[in-house]
């Protein structure tokens, strides 16, 4: 490998299930220097829906959440 | 994890061991973002998206092109390669399943994979390493471990083989047509007639790591999948499937397993293909 690395503090992680548009999702949350990055996942299977950053945890987990519950509105459902 | 195998490396393992010249640790994520916003320090970062598949042919990566990559990654025929990833590995076993086709010898997996790394607080790197450029030179894919539409449509309903669709119940009785938020690829929900679902989760733990040996096991026998005959795992796009395929070829031990990479998004847009409700 050439070059070094610098490393940044993982902080202030979080992981939880919540429910959105209907559908439980998956939100992690983590700040990196100045940032919290913010992803959500639907809870099954686990596929990322949306992604968000912000200066506050708040702000990254809304501006995530809003996109994802424009793409989970859209999911169908079908009799079975 | 309790399994013990030397396809697993643990996060300790990766902190000791990813600056040694010898190994080279790879981050293979479903968000293709997620790198750029730090990894494991001294990582590579592939995207599975344009760098492991044929970007023109629906298809794994041509032989030619891993080895472009691989070498620009600065591995090399006798390199450790270490995988990990984002949603417990699904891409970093995608990648896996594609090396192991292309005969690479030492490939591991680290247990728990980003998610893990993530939530044990350990350090990530924003900076992207570069690497010297070494020569790799790609065996001739080994196709048994990769299942083709041909095969599938061969075997499905009879008993001389085991199908295992990985999605999620929702996905498998057709509920839904693709994970909820995802676009719809398929313009059939259901599952291949005979299948077994078993979601690819099962074989995972809170915390991102593997199942022991005794908890797959139970899994897959309650199912009637043993190694007793070949196995297709499939689920939308062969990922979450691949990951399945890794368990129980590698964690199980299971000779004949194949990755049906074709999966939903191949069986569910085929006209006339019989599909299995609920």
């Amino acid at each position: 490998m050439i070059g070094a690395t610098s490393g940044v503090k993982l902080e202030d992680y979080s992981r939880r299930e919540e429910e959105l548009s209907g559908w439980a999702i998956l939100i992690e949350t983590y700040k990196l220097g100045d940032t919290y990055y913010c992803s959500i996942s639907n809870a099954d299977p686990g596929a990322r829906i949306s992604r968000a950053e912000g200066s506050t945890r708040a702000e990254a987990e809304s501006r995530a959440k809003e996109k994802a519950a424009r793409f989970l509105q859209q999911t169908r459902k079908f009799p079975i | 994890m309790t399994v013990t195998t030397d396809v697993l490396v643990s996060t300790d393992w990766v902190a000791q061991h990813a600056a040694d010249p010898s190994v080279r640790v790879i981050e293979v994520d479903v968000d293709t973002t997620a790198y750029e916003q730090g990894h494991v320090r001294g990582a590579a970062g592939w995207n599975w998206n344009t760098q492991l598949c044929d970007t023109v042919v629906r298809d794994i990566v041509p032989k030619k092109a891993l080895e472009d990559l691989l070498g620009k990654t600065g591995v090399d025929n006798k390199t450790t390669i270490v995988l990990y990833g984002d949603n417990n590995n699904w891409f970093a076993a995608w990648a896996f399943w594609q090396l192991e086709i292309y005969g690479h010898d030492d490939l591991r997996i680290m247990d728990g994979g980003r998610k893990k790394w993530l939530a044990e607080g350990r350090d990530l790197s924003k900076d992207k390493p570069t690497f010297a450029v070494k020569t790799y030179r790609a065996k001739d894919p080994d196709l048994s471990l990769r299942a083709f539409l041909p095969e599938v449509q061969n075997v499905f309903g009879k008993p001389g083989a085991a199908l295992v669709d990985v999605r999620s119940p929702q996905e498998f009785t057709g509920e839904i047509l693709a994970p909820p938020g995802l676009p719809e690829t398929c313009q059939r929900g259901g599952h291949i007639p005979g299948a077994k679902n078993i979601p690819w989760g099962k074989n995972c733990n809170e915390d991102g790591t593997f199942k022991s040996l005794d908890e797959l096991k139970s899994l897959y026998s309650a199912q009637g999948i043993s190694s007793h005959k070949p196995i297709i795992a499939y689920c939308r796009i062969g990922e979450r499937s691949s990951l399945t395929w890794f368990v129980l070829r590698h964690l199980l031990g299971f000779k004949n397993v194949k990755n049906y990479d074709g999966s939903w998004t191949e069986w569910g847009n085929l006209v006339g293909a019989p599909v299995e409700k609920p």
